[in-house]
């Protein structure tokens, strides 16, 4: 549960930070996950926003570049979906329509729909091709984490029913769908983070392939290698989240760092 | 062996020509809702903003003008706004912009959006230069037009005298009362909304629309011959004649062409 705990206390404090600097001045970050001001100084950008703007045409400023370049490398190192499941405030909505759907058995019961995990490829690229024919930021403008992020800090409006809209999607149409198969910037941060160091490692030796962790793992797919052989995921689809360490009784799954030197070893 | 090849690639053709086809769709609905988001236009931005197409592009939807601004006058467009999603705006009527010397809003944009240099001469911030919009005075609501006498809108004004000018005429209704009418001066105008904001109709007889919505441009040919400095516009203006498809006949021809008239 700690890492569940630790996800959901960094998911609140990011958004009770954002709050905080426009609702009661307290300015240690202000703006919101689009773009930021850390201390009053040091600023951060989303690097998806940034692009689809370079796309549409627009002039991009040092700053937002420099903001940019520091959310970039951040997630290149630690695994680019952590932000899907450590800050992004979607993810709370999503879990919490998996996890009903877990209890209520209705994965078990539904007919499955088939949906390729590469839509979010083609909504990324979608985006990207919008941006540039439209010259908007294609995404942004409809971007549900955008909407749900700036409702909380700025105002809901009729936010709240995209949130819906997304929760029942999960819940009824598809399991994991919105985060799973078609949000563009999961795909986009599974890019940046393919290469990342902070990687989950498998044990077989320890491994009694009850499958636990494939149950609660959002991006399945990652997991092959459970009971099957020792190694560390290197999909970039794979969140962080931790579930997998968390739910496995035989300690077969931790988090490591990648080692580039005894991969080309073996 | 080659028949289980052939299926695959007719597989991979037929998923491809799916999912560029379910792309296409995606692509049209997307779109259609985007291009709301481009012709809402009639909405005023923060002082320093570039001009809409442009600020749509460059717009993060960060909302750091809109927590630097003092009044709370700036919004971030919410879903069911009708507004390009999470830019910022302003309703003067609700809350104006209240033209804070420092301007607060545009240093903190991070894209340049909002533009530092539009409202800058010689290094300092000048709100002054902000064009927020313009003000419009519609005539035959506004009661300092009736007679009864009302200067809410020019009081109002930061730039007092300047963006609102007193237009004075003697009542020929009654023959002994005047007539003070509020006249905006588009060049001075800023589109503060504080005159919308304090005009005391029921709904405001003076409104701050977009400048490129409200402003005309009267082009090379018409020059003011009495001011020395319009007069070197003459220098600017390009040669040759507008053609119109009427222009085309000599004009005895087209004076005389019955055609449409006895039928």
């Amino acid at each position: 549960m700690r890492y569940l705990i630790s996800r959901r206390i960094t998911q609140v404090s990011i958004i009770l930070l954002y709050m905080a600097a426009n609702i009661w001045g307290v300015k240690i970050l202000e703006g919101n996950l689009s773009s930021s001001l850390l201390l009053g100084t040091v600023p951060l950008s989303d690097p998806f926003a940034v692009l689809q703007m370079f796309v549409a045409g627009s002039i991009i400023t040092m700053d937002i570049f420099i903001g940019a370049l520091i959310i970039t490398i951040f997630y290149a190192l630690i695994g680019g979906r952590m932000f899907c499941s450590w800050v992004c405030p979607i993810n709370i909505v999503t879990d919490a329509a998996n996890l009903l759907r877990r209890k209520l058995g209705i994965s078990a019961i539904q007919k499955r729909v088939y949906m390729s995990r590469n839509i979010r490829y083609w909504v990324l690229g979608l985006s990207l091709l919008l941006s540039f024919l439209m010259g908007l930021t294609a995404f942004e403008l409809i971007s549900p984490i955008s909407i749900l992020h700036r409702g909380l800090i700025f105002g809901m409006g009729f936010g709240l029913s995209v949130v819906l809209i997304i929760f029942f999607f999960d819940l009824l149409v598809h399991e994991n769908g919105w985060c799973g198969y078609v949000c563009p910037l999961g795909g986009f941060y599974s890019l940046i983070g393919k290469y990342s160091l902070i990687r989950v490692a498998h044990n077989t030796q320890k491994c009694t392939e009850c499958m636990e962790c494939k149950v609660v793992c959002p991006e399945k797919e990652v997991l092959f290698m459970v009971g099957k052989s020792s190694e560390t995921v290197e999909m970039g689809a794979c969140t962080n989240c931790a579930r997998c360490i968390e739910v496995c009784n035989d300690d077969a799954l931790n988090f490591s760092i990648r080692s580039y030197i005894n991969k080309n070893r073996s | 062996m080659q028949k289980s090849m052939m299926s695959d690639r007719r597989k991979f053709i037929l998923g491809m020509a799916r999912a560029a086809g379910l792309a296409g769709i995606g692509a049209l609905v997307w779109s259609s809702v985007l291009e709301e988001s481009v012709h809402a236009s009639l909405l005023l931005r923060p002082p320093g903003a570039l001009d809409e197409i442009d600020f749509l592009k460059t717009c993060i939807k960060c909302g750091l003008c809109v927590s630097a601004c003092p009044y709370e006058t700036l919004k971030l467009a919410a879903p069911g706004d009708k507004k390009p999603m999470g830019t910022p705006f302003f309703e003067a009527r609700e809350t104006p912009c209240y033209m804070c010397p420092d301007i607060p809003c545009v240093p903190v944009c991070p894209s340049g959006a909002l533009d530092v240099a539009s409202v800058t001469t010689d290094g300092v911030l000048d709100i002054n230069l902000a064009q927020m919009g313009v003000a419009v005075v519609d005539p035959y609501a506004c009661i300092a037009f009736w007679g009864i006498q009302c200067d809410a809108c020019y009081r109002a004004c930061p730039l007092l005298d300047q963006a609102i000018v007193l237009e004075y005429a003697r009542n020929e209704r009654t023959g002994k009362h005047a007539y003070l009418k509020p006249v905006v001066v588009p060049d001075i105008c800023t589109g503060c909304g504080m005159c919308e904001n304090a005009c005391i109709t029921e709904k405001a007889s003076i409104t701050v629309l977009p400048r490129e919505v409200v402003m005309g441009r009267a082009g090379d040919h018409y020059v003011k011959g009495w001011d020395k400095k319009d007069q070197e516009r003459v220098k600017n203006a390009r040669g040759g004649i507008t053609q119109t498809e009427i222009s085309k006949r000599s004009a005895v021809d087209s004076l005389n062409d019955s055609s449409g008239l006895f039928e």
